[in-house]
């Protein structure tokens, strides 16, 4: 309940921001909504020296498409807002579908989506949205810009690649290979539950054929998975009861949950299958509903 | 409110920050370790009780207070980082002579028990119904999902928050 | 013309008065322990053991000491030094206060620091060295008998085992020939998982010994401060007029705040030692963790049957864990609590009953949440049983308890396992729940569902407890006997106070003593304020738990108010200058029968008690009353459920959840309601979600809200209550019934059978609780039972 001591610095520019990091060394971590990070300083699980906490930097709090599609959102776009965005709920369904089964509405209130995919919980949500959307993160640090494929980000649980003294100020999205579908299920068996399992679909096509898909699973591996044969499996055809049966097929296999208290993993892999076909049957009817 | 050094050499490199903010409108100054939680500047620091704590995994909900108008588990928010903004309590939400319809509301449909709760479901209401005056029942249930309550099976809750937003959409006329 | 003043508009029985406590609490202005701050108070912060079962090698809190703002760091060796390691528990066990020899359960109290602020207290505990050398571990009550197995309670004298108690009651040899002569057996076996009341407001105390008056003031949060105040007696060995405990507001009891625990005690040696106050609250982990957890039983359960559904006998044996003391709060008599009340709705002649409790390395406790000393385990069994005989036999489930039903004209009956149950309308209670759920209707809406392979299903539970411990002959704690109190005094312009021997946590008694006295004396509730929990100033009592305020206290608050009455009855008299055998009584008046329009208010009696009363009589208007009730009360209520359960993900949903509770009279009708919404909650919340486990090692999953879980608004269903039927106990004052944990019992046997009726074309008997998605998946995929709680495992 009461965690340990540490520096805390509030700069007021990314510029600043970075410099304070560099100085701060691999005892430093970044603070924006802080509801991973805090909750695991009261436990003591995180014993940080110096916290920066960037909720002060200015214009970092977009969500917006550019003009080709390019959907960026900033390190301070709180999830509440992608929650209650009309943006997404007309472009982007697999983002819409997750936003709302983030924790708990209070908690989305001051969590961060940028923050979340940094904070690399193999139980966060948005990490399988934006594999599954072929997303990166926009890293800044004092050599300048660089973006990192979603699919590098992340390289073990709560570990990502960013440099010590980089912070991340925005994920992308690219833009649709034709139109969106899609959506993201999960398994939680209470509000604020972490995922038991979780499952992102989106599919890109023109026409009836499907262009680009992507599936990315969650709360089922030592970090988010993509499930790429799954998701070559529906590419460049129509989506049929058969290329969806396969890609549930080629999707539980790719998943390595682990037995626990909260299923079998047999059960886990059952779930990823019956996820996927799920979303994928209502492709293109009506948006992915609220809760599983 | 302040943490007075000790002579301790961690609590050397820790200088203490000055944060100004505002409390139910009222403008506040204090000096506070970086590691105090809001919750912990409000109860102790404040003396405002009425915020309680309630949990350790940020689920309970009975810290929520508004900042800037928005509903947050107080307990996962520094105090440092309440500098430069405006927290709302329980004890802002009745005016010197009327209590709130979200309070009237609480009690006349029985939407309390131990009362535990009642605060952080009360602040999680008013943001809600700031936000959308003329929510349905599972509006209100979505709203209040990061809240735990355990005497009143939430049923009475709802009621509570619903008769509050009815008087307040007649209020507004 | 009846001058009486209208009950319901003075806030009399029946009336459903608003809350008079509600006025604080909206305002954020309730006063809880942690609310509260003396001048020079220090805070307490506990180090707990990681490790379920291990020798204590050496503590270092050398660092501790070191840290600036650290007044006093508490080991086991220190508080053996005082004869405080160690404690007596509520059920003549003793329990560590802080661990000397070895730890026995994953997060018991090792060591505590006191000092300026808790962040401080926290970074010391922090510092203390703890050498452990493991120990095997013991997690259920089979590893605790095993050959070979480790003895926990190495420490006590002639224990040369795992086993607490072996306890049996009912008749053997006639259940035996019953069996012999049954139709057919019907068999179960469950678990009823380990759960945790968890109240939202954890545990805590301020212990403020004041060196100048000698005085041990603590402030606590306890459902029955004056069991605290014998017990503080007993192990700080400070004479009990010196001790007062005060209970402020609770926020949520539900049984977790009775049992006297390690930190409170900690507390109170330090502010000895200290001679300051010394505040310790505890934080959610170390409150699910280490305190009094509820329920861990299993049951193999047989029921005798008759070709045509009369159930012959019932044959039960229980093994329950009680973790690594044996503390619970329980009538000393009854090592099972009241699990023998089992069955006490049905007509059945005979029954046997065999319970073993054996220790294990898992936290102390077994009684609470809701429980009326195990009457949830009692009820859950029984209706798991009704529901699997039902199916055995091939008969409709409403039409099974039916039969079997105590007819109303029976009472008074006497159960086989030797309770009293006095009243009932129990068909009437089945009947006004088939028809809200449209039983007919269900049925045949299931079978077209199934047939389009939709699972639906519909459950049904049923209860009666006892409830409102309890009459002197039986019921004692430490042998204390189990009466409460009502303390009444009416000031001179006829407002008054009245002051209880119970402890309300939400249960609403500052607004429904006044009713009962406003019933009795005709004094508006208003203008009756209520107070309990101060052991300076509260009467005598055995605190609330167990359903047995309004049975017990509020049986006294009526009496207490009927002395009142028969003495203002002799001011009256005086008054009205009469005889009191002339002067009648209706609400608020007394009159001169022959005259009708003569009388005097009860207020005019309270001005005459002061300033007009007749030679000989003492002033004042005020009395107590203990209140030793003849016998416990027996509410009965029907829960029905239907669900729909999805097979390919195990998902269930409720459909409709109707209750039909008869607690006989009702003070407070919405008061009564909240509390069946509760207790059906926490139903749900058991049946679907909520369960603390132990791996091998004995790690405990469940002691954080992450993992365990309670059921948020978005998932509790809506409730539908019935309050038709209403069969006043015949011996309490007022003819109410005990009713705060009916819900809690009775209601989930109706969640689990609800789903297993859903998925009856499986086979499947039995899922033990939590039904969560992937247990009932595994049911329906492979048509299997699901046994024991989740067990923490793994592939590697």
């Amino acid at each position: 309940m009461y965690p340990s001591r540490f520096r805390y610095e509030a700069p007021q520019s990314i510029a600043e921001a970075i410099g304070l990091l560099a100085g701060g060394g691999d005892v430093a971590k970044v603070l924006a909504g802080g509801q991973s990070l805090v909750p695991l300083m009261k436990l003591r699980f995180a014993t940080p020296e110096l916290i920066v906490d960037i909720n002060n930097l200015p214009g970092l709090s977009y969500h917006r498409a550019d003009p080709d599609g390019t959907l960026r959102i900033g390190a301070l776009c709180r999830h509440a807002e992608l929650e209650r965005s009309a943006l997404l709920a007309s472009t982007q369904p697999t983002m819409a579908a997750a936003a709302p089964l983030i924790a708990d509405p209070i908690v989305r209130n001051r969590g961060t989506l940028v923050g979340s995919l940094c904070h690399a919980d193999p139980q966060g949500d948005w990490a399988s949205v934006v594999l599954s959307l072929g997303g990166s993160v926009v890293a800044q640090g004092p050599a300048g810009r660089r973006s990192i494929p979603m699919t590098d980000f992340v390289t073990g649980p709560f570990q990502n690649v960013l440099a010590p003294d980089e912070i991340a100020v925005e994920a992308v999205i690219p833009p649709a290979q034709g139109v969106r579908s899609g959506g993201y299920l999960k398994l939680e068996r209470r509000v604020g539950d972490f995922a038991t399992v979780g499952v992102a679909v989106s599919v890109e096509s023109s026409g009836d054929i499907v262009r680009r898909a992507g599936i990315a699973l969650t709360g089922v591996g030592g970090s988010t998975i993509a499930a790429t044969e799954a998701a070559a499996a529906l590419t460049g055809q129509p989506l049929t009861a058969d290329s969806i049966t396969t890609a549930a097929e080629l999707a539980a296999a790719a998943a390595r949950p682990r037995t626990d208290h909260r299923g079998s993993a047999e059960y886990k892999r059952h779930m990823v299958a019956t996820f996927v076909e799920r979303i994928l049957s209502r492709c293109g009817t009506e948006p992915a509903e609220r809760a599983a | 409110m302040v943490y007075a050094d000790r002579g301790d050499e961690t609590a050397e490199q820790v200088p203490l920050r000055r944060i100004k903010f505002t409390v139910n409108g009222e403008k506040k100054i204090a000096e506070v370790e970086p590691r105090l939680l809001l919750a912990h500047l409000i109860r102790q620091g404040l003396r405002l009780t009425g915020t309680h704590t309630g949990c350790d995994t940020t689920n309970c909900g009975a810290c929520t207070v508004l900042v800037d108008g928005q509903a947050v588990k107080s307990c996962t928010m520094l105090a440092v980082q309440a500098d430069g903004h405006e927290i709302q309590t329980v004890e802002g939400l009745a005016t010197a002579s009327e209590l709130h319809p979200l309070q009237e509301g609480f009690k006349e449909e029985h939407g309390l028990q131990c009362g535990f709760c009642t605060p952080g479901m009360m602040m999680a209401a008013k943001a809600l119904l700031d936000r959308n005056p003329d929510p349905t029942e599972e509006d209100v249930r979505w709203a209040l999902s990061g809240n735990l309550c355990r005497c009143t099976g939430y049923q009475n809750i709802v009621k509570s928050v619903l008769w509050a937003a009815e008087k307040l959409r007649a209020q507004a006329g | 013309m009846s001058q009486a003043v209208d009950e319901i508009k003075i806030g009399g029985i029946g009336a459903s008065r608003k809350r008079v406590e509600d006025n604080r609490f909206i305002r954020g202005k309730g006063n809880y322990t942690d609310d509260i701050v003396l001048p020079g108070m220090l805070h307490m912060e506990i180090l707990r053991s990681p490790l379920a079962h291990a020798r204590i090698k050496s503590i270092d809190a050398s660092k501790a000491w070191d840290i600036p703002g650290v007044h006093l760091v508490l080991t086991g060796e220190m508080m053996a030094t005082r004869n405080l390691a160690w404690m007596p528990t509520l059920s003549y066990d003793t329990q560590a206060v802080l661990a000397t020899d070895k730890v026995r359960f994953q997060g018991q109290e090792v060591a505590c620091v006191i000092a300026d602020d808790p962040y401080i207290a926290k970074d010391a505990c922090e510092a203390i060295v703890v050498d452990y050398e493991p120990l095997p571990v013991i997690v259920n009550p089979v590893q605790a008998v095993a050959e070979g197995a480790p003895v926990i309670r190495d420490d006590k004298e002639n224990q040369p085992d795992n086993v607490i108690y072996d306890w049996e009651v009912g008749d053997r040899d006639g259940t035996d020939r019953a069996f012999a002569s049954a139709d057919l057996v019907s068999r179960l076996e469950l678990h009823y998982p380990r759960s945790h009341p968890s109240p939202i407001e954890c545990c805590g105390s301020i212990a403020d010994f004041n060196r100048a008056t000698s005085k041990l003031t603590v402030y606590m949060t306890t459902q029955a401060p004056h069991i605290i105040r014998a017990a503080v007696a007993m192990v700080a060995e400070l004479p009990e007029h010196m001790i007062r405990i005060i209970s402020p507001d609770i926020g949520g009891g539900f049984g977790n705040k009775v049992p006297v625990y390690p930190g409170y005690v900690c507390s109170i040696l330090a502010s000895i030692l200290l001679e300051r106050p010394v505040k310790w609250i505890e934080d959610k982990s170390g409150n699910l963790i280490s305190t009094g957890f509820a329920r861990d039983v299993y049951l193999k359960g047989e029921l005798a049957l008759r070709r045509d559904g009369k159930i012959l006998a019932v044959r039960m044996h229980t093994d329950a864990d009680h973790g690594a003391f044996f503390s619970d709060a329980q009538p000393s008599k009854f090592k099972i609590g009241l699990m023998h009340s089992a069955f006490a709705a049905y007509d059945i002649p005979v029954a046997h009953l065999t319970a073993r409790g054996t220790y294990s390395n898992k936290a102390p406790g077994g009684v609470a949440y809701r429980c009326s000393f195990r009457v949830t385990e009692a009820m859950f069994f029984q209706e798991r049983m009704m529901q699997a005989a039902a199916d055995d036999l091939g008969m409709d489930q409403a039409a099974f308890r039916r039969m079997n039903f105590v007819p109303d004209e029976a009472f008074p009956h006497r159960t086989p396992f030797g309770f009293l149950t006095d009243s009932g309308q129990y068909a009437k209670c089945l009947d006004v729940g088939l028809t809200a759920i449209d039983y007919e209707n269900f049925r045949q809406q299931q079978a077209e569902a199934h047939s389009r392979g939709r699972l639906l299903g519909l459950g049904i539970s049923t209860m009666t407890e006892p409830l409102g411990a309890g009459n002197s002959r039986e019921y004692d704690i430490l042998g204390i006997k189990m009466f409460d109190s009502a303390e009444l005094k009416v000031h001179m312009t006829g407002k008054a106070i009245v002051r209880t021997g119970a402890r309300t946590q939400g249960q609403g008694h500052e607004t429904t003593w006044a009713q009962i006295v406003a019933h009795e004396l005709g004094i508006p509730a208003e203008d009756v304020v209520v107070e309990e929990g101060d052991t300076d100033t509260a009467p005598f009592g055995m605190g609330t738990y167990a359903s047995r305020s309004t049975p017990v206290a509020g049986a006294a608050v009526a009496m207490v108010s009927r002395k009142i009455r028969a003495k203002a009855r002799k001011l009256a008299a005086h008054l009205l200058e009469v005889s009191e055998e002339d002067i009648e009584w209706e609400l608020g008046r007394f009159y001169i029968r022959s005259a009708p329009d003569r009388g005097v208010t009860i207020q005019e009696c309270a001005v005459a008690a002061y300033a007009n009363m007749p030679d000989g009589m003492e002033p004042g208007l005020d009395a107590t009353a203990y209140y030793d009730p003849p016998n416990l009360t027996w509410p009965f209520a029907v829960y029905i459920v239907t669900v729909e359960v999805d097979p390919e993900t195990g998902v269930w949903d409720v459909l409709n959840m109707v209750a039909v509770d008869d607690c006989g009279v009702r003070i407070n009708p919405m008061i009564v309601e909240g509390q069946i919404m509760g207790g059906l909650t926490e139903a749900y919340a058991m049946s679907n979600m909520q369960f603390i486990t132990f791996d091998a090692d004995g790690n405990c999953v469940g002691a954080n809200y992450m993992d365990y879980l309670l059921p948020t608004a978005w998932e509790t269903p809506g409730f539908e209550l019935h309050s038709e039927v209403v069969t006043p106990c015949p011996h309490h004052p007022i003819g109410a019934k005990g009713i705060g944990e009916c819900a809690a019992v009775g209601g989930p046997a109706a969640f689990v059978n609800a789903v297993l009726d859903a998925i009856k074309g499986t086979g499947v008997r039995n899922i033990d609780m939590p039904l969560l998605p992937d247990r009932v998946w595994e049911a329906v995929t492979y048509r299997r039972d699901v046994s024991g709680a989740p067990p923490v495992r793994s592939d590697d």
